[in-house]
């Protein structure tokens, strides 16, 4: 039987890459957001320009889980090379829509399956002469036979269109004409529509559609960052392409025309976190964007930033390792790398956000926590969140919020005789006040150095000012904990001794997991951890459950060793749940995984049936 | 590395400067360097030079890496914010600082550990993009602190204290300066501080990227017979291409000069340069004649010094980025933040 769902499927477009088919595929994406039903597209794409397959998959809920799904029902199978395994990924029931200008053998379909064909390349070639756009209004045309088989409102689409090509008129007309020529093809010769329908519904509202990394770069705008420095590297480099776009709109002097950021992409990722850090140590707001292997590469500049205090900030994009892994794929697997970056007993601040909203939130607050602490703070993104257009709530910012450039001494507190030594806890918290270079003719200078110094910035290889500085900077980081984003707490309706702890681009599927699990029977109390180090919730939590699940997209459960580690746990009551292919972790990994332990836990121990 | 304070007690009759500070208000602590290093006398040259222009020391953004020479700022400008950064990572520090505030002098010095070896990318890349600084080598061709190996500086030929014999080429900064687009390029000696005080002066007037390589010989690894490095080697067998004297703003010139033997060359801050030629035919505003007259100067085993290259109109990194003429770091909110109304756009855009 095929499939039959309105608002409810999963549709796979399997393309080559470089065949132009990222914008067709978006607009289909698009308009089904337009007709008020919920969307999560991903992209998976190899680390390659031209020839290799790449697929974009969009998940149409009006449920509005927003996690990957796992599975698909509509297969657009534009990819020769990848046909088999495509062919062979559909759900029994589901739909291969394919280019049949050239006949397949019936061996190449499955008898479980619909098999929908449209004579796509008949229908360019006849169309159009120049190859380009033969290549290029194919996605378009396709794009149309889907808005009838799906029953999507074709208004919509032309809408966009016309949105897409504003300032380049000329080519509105076409595209509207391919995606008819698709349309009317479908709607003529195709019972339309199948099995799986969209109709139009109110479950968008006022969401916004946007990247992770566009809105970090957003978000390091309105937290005031002035120097980006930056080295190529996936998943990463869109983050700091979208900063120099946002300051070209927002950054530019309207009297002079002049700019209010410099952006510097580096030779390496060592020079990038160095500039990074002399910026920051001249008083601007500065930082970096890079991904796994940068971080690596970063490693004793980090250290420096953490023991000289030098407040800087690094959106880290994660994506698979070890080494150069599969760098266009996602994990979470540079939590441990981060938290404990550098030689030396270091540890970080780490800010977890779960969308493209809390990007933009998490990204500006990184800078005052920045500066607040003196100390390097990393953004944990992941190339899910990061490289993905994904729903989320309106950006907000309240016009009052002010910069909190954190223990700054004045000139004029230095004039009225304020006591400065630059390593100096004045107020308890770990935290010492410092001046920006220039700040004043003869008081506050100091030398910033890696070596060990005194409360007074002078060098000494004494033990006990040693130790004193190194205690200092643990009080610091216990400072820390009251300044991060707490935790957020979802307890079940009912009691439970289970909870799960989670964070980061897990969060749409882990919502959707628990759903699943509820309806199962099984409770669990849910905890998103926003922010290293732990805040006490997170100890309470964890001592309130007898098992408490892991969740996390990295095969050595590193966020689970950082709390065994850092909290004293015992590591039985923390059970790891890990997705580390590459793929976004889905629901359904998530639920099956969670019920298998907790069917196991409930076996009753033999000891108790003989006794 | 220092931490004896120098005693602040002068003489009444010191010379003072136009801010009315004496030589001793340009010191920093006591070097803890070997006594008779010749980066003790380039300190010297930099206190010299500072209090000669009269620059306000906390004006001065002093920066280094990893090394002897590195631990010299803690020697100079004592009111000056310094950093003692990474090995070889000084010009990426510095790259950063000057965006973050343009109106600061920035002070890089480096050695040649620091700058040919580890660090040769950062010193190349921070040169090619036209950083407003003065970048200082001092350069030894060994390393002091790990005691006495060979650097990338050390010629082919050249032998080490315990006599092994340098196999591999050397690096030339100075000629890679050139080829990368330094706007001001000399050379000197730290066993010659008259014609090394007018370069730093020079250099800091500079509005680009200013190199200047220093040989400053290693008086404890690397000042003996076979050393190319040393001081009676470098004594006999440099040649000065000019002398420079460097007049600050619109001061007079009192020297005469005998006709056709002295240049003046204004830079764009008005100070001039007066250079007085020494080798006939130098001319230091031919970028590639100037790496010719290196690689001949080089085979015949001679070292050329004195002010290489100059542009007296610089373009800075900031120029190429177009930056408004405040500081960076001295822009806030109603500057930086585009604020709510300006996000409702988007979000709208966004939908």
């Amino acid at each position: 039987m095929p499939l039959e769902s309105v608002n409810d499927f999963v549709v796979r477009f399997a393309n080559v890459n470089g065949s132009g088919s990222a914008s067709a595929n978006e607009l289909f994406a698009r308009a089904v957001l337009r007709m008020g039903v919920p969307v999560a597209p991903r992209n998976i794409f190899p680390s390659n320009i031209q020839g290799l397959p790449t697929w974009y998959e969009v998940r149409v809920s009006g449920a509005g889980h927003l996690g990957a799904r796992g599975g698909v029902d509509l297969m657009v199978a534009m990819n020769p090379q990848t046909w088999d395994k495509d062919v062979a990924s559909l759900e029994p029931g589901g739909y291969l829509f394919y280019d049949s200008t050239k006949p397949m053998p019936a061996s190449k379909f499955r008898a479980d399956i619909a098999v929908i064909g449209v004579p796509l390349t008949a229908i360019a070639n006849r169309e159009y002469t120049d190859p380009r756009q033969r290549q290029l209004f194919k996605n378009i045309i396709y794009l149309g036979a889907l808005s009838a088989l799906l029953d999507m409102d074709v208004a919509a689409i032309e809408k966009l269109i016309g949105e897409q090509f504003k300032g380049k008129d000329k080519l509105i007309a076409p595209n509207v004409r391919a995606l008819h020529l698709g349309r009317d093809y479908a709607l003529m010769n195709l019972d339309c529509p199948i099995g799986l329908t969209v109709r139009r519904s109110d479950k968008v509202g006022d969401r916004i559609f946007l990247e992770g990394n566009s809105a970090a770069a957003l978000g390091a705008v309105y937290g005031g960052a002035t120097v980006c420095a930056w080295y190529p590297i996936t998943p990463s480099s869109s983050l700091a392409e979208a900063f120099a776009g946002h300051c070209r709109r927002y950054r530019i002097d309207p009297d002079t025309g002049k700019a209010r950021y410099a952006i510097i992409q580096a030779e390496d990722e060592l020079a990038s976190i160095g500039m990074v850090i002399g910026a920051a140590w001249n008083g601007a707001r500065a930082f970096t964007a890079t991904s796994g292997p940068g971080i690596s590469l970063m490693q004793e500049f980090i250290g420096l930033a953490y023991f000289a205090e030098i407040p800087s900030v690094i959106f880290d994009v994660q994506r698979a390792g070890p080494s150069t892994g599969m760098p266009t794929r996602t994990q979470q697997c540079d939590v441990l790398s981060c938290a404990y970056a550098s030689h030396g007993d270091t540890k970080h601040v780490l800010l977890f956000p779960e969308d493209p909203a809390e990007a933009f939130e998490l990204g500006a607050q990184a800078f005052d926590l920045a500066d607040r602490l003196q100390t390097p703070v990393f953004v944990m993104l992941d190339l899910d969140i990061g490289m993905n257009h994904r729903l989320c709530r309106p950006l907000q910012w309240d016009d009052q919020r002010k910069f909190d450039r954190g223990k700054i001494m004045t000139a004029a507190e230095l004039d009225a005789g304020r006591d400065f030594g630059r390593y100096l806890d004045v107020d308890s918290d770990g935290i010492p006040y410092r001046t920006y270079p220039g700040t004043h003719p003869t008081r506050g200078s100091f030398f910033t150095r890696g070596t060990s110094r005194d409360r007074y910035a002078r060098y000494t290889e004494e033990g006990a000012p040693y130790a004193d500085n190194m205690q200092r900077l643990l009080r610091k980081f216990e400072t820390a904990k009251t300044l991060l984003p707490a935790p957020v707490r979802r307890n079940a309706e009912k009691a439970t001794k289970y909870g799960v702890i989670y964070y980061g681009s897990t969060s749409p599927a882990m919502d959707e997991a628990i759903e699943t699990l509820r309806s199962e029977g099984k409770l669990l109390d849910m905890l998103r951890i926003r922010g290293f180090p732990f805040a006490q919730t997170v100890p309470d939590f964890i001592a309130e459950h007898d098992f408490v699940f892991v969740v996390e997209q990295n095969r050595d459960a590193q966020l689970r060793m950082l709390l065994v580690n850092e909290l004293n746990l015992d590591p039985v009551r923390l059970v790891p749940i890990l997705h580390y292919d590459g793929t976004p972790i889905t629901a359904r990994f998530i639920a099956n995984a969670i019920a298998d332990h907790l069917d196991a836990l409930k076996v009753t121990p033999l000891r108790k049936v003989v006794s | 590395m220092t931490y004896l304070a120098k005693p602040k007690f002068h003489h009444p009759a010191l010379p003072r400067n136009a801010l009315g500070y004496t030589h001793r208000d340009y010191e920093g602590s006591v070097s803890t360097l070997c006594a008779g290093c010749g980066h003790d006398s380039i300190t010297g040259a930099i206190i010299q030079a500072c209090f000669e222009l009269s620059i306000e020391p906390h004006r001065v953004a002093k920066i280094s890496g990893i090394g002897c020479s590195s631990k010299t700022p803690t020697y100079f400008l004592g009111q000056s914010h310094g950093f003692n950064s990474v090995h070889g990572r000084m010009p990426s520090v510095l790259t950063g600082a000057n965006l973050a505030n343009r109106d600061l002098i920035y002070l890089g010095v480096s050695g040649d550990g620091d700058s040919a070896s580890i660090g040769l990318g950062q010193f190349a890349h921070a040169v090619r993009r036209g950083v407003n600084m003065v970048y200082i080598v001092e350069n030894n061709g060994v390393y002091g602190l790990t005691k006495g190996q060979f650097s990338a500086t050390a010629d082919r030929g050249s032998k080490s204290k315990r006599g092994a014999i340098n196999t591999d080429n050397s690096i030339d900064l100075v000629a890679m300066a050139l080829q990368l687009g330094a706007t001001f390029v000399a050379r000197s000696f730290s066993g010659d501080k008259e014609q090394l005080t007018p370069l730093i002066k020079a250099a800091v007037e500079h509005q680009g990227a200013a190199f200047i390589d220093v040989i400053s010989p290693c008086v404890a690894f690397n000042n003996h017979e076979g050393s190319t490095k040393s001081f009676d080697y470098v004594r006999e067998h440099n040649i000065a291409v000019n002398r420079l004297d460097f007049i600050t703003g619109r001061d007079p010139i009192t020297v005469d000069y005998a006709p056709g033997t002295a240049e003046v060359v204004e830079q764009h801050d008005g100070s001039r340069l007066v250079l007085r030629k020494v080798a006939d035919e130098y001319d230091p505003h031919d970028r590639r004649k100037a790496v010719a007259y290196l690689q001949e100067s080089a085979a015949a085993g001679e070292i050329a010094t004195g002010l290489l290259y100059v542009d007296p109109e610089p373009e800075d990194l900031h120029a190429s980025f177009n930056t408004v003429a405040t500081p960076l770091n001295a822009l806030g909110e109603k500057e930086l933040c585009p604020g709510s109304s300006a996000l409702d756009r988007i979000n709208g855009s966004l939908r």
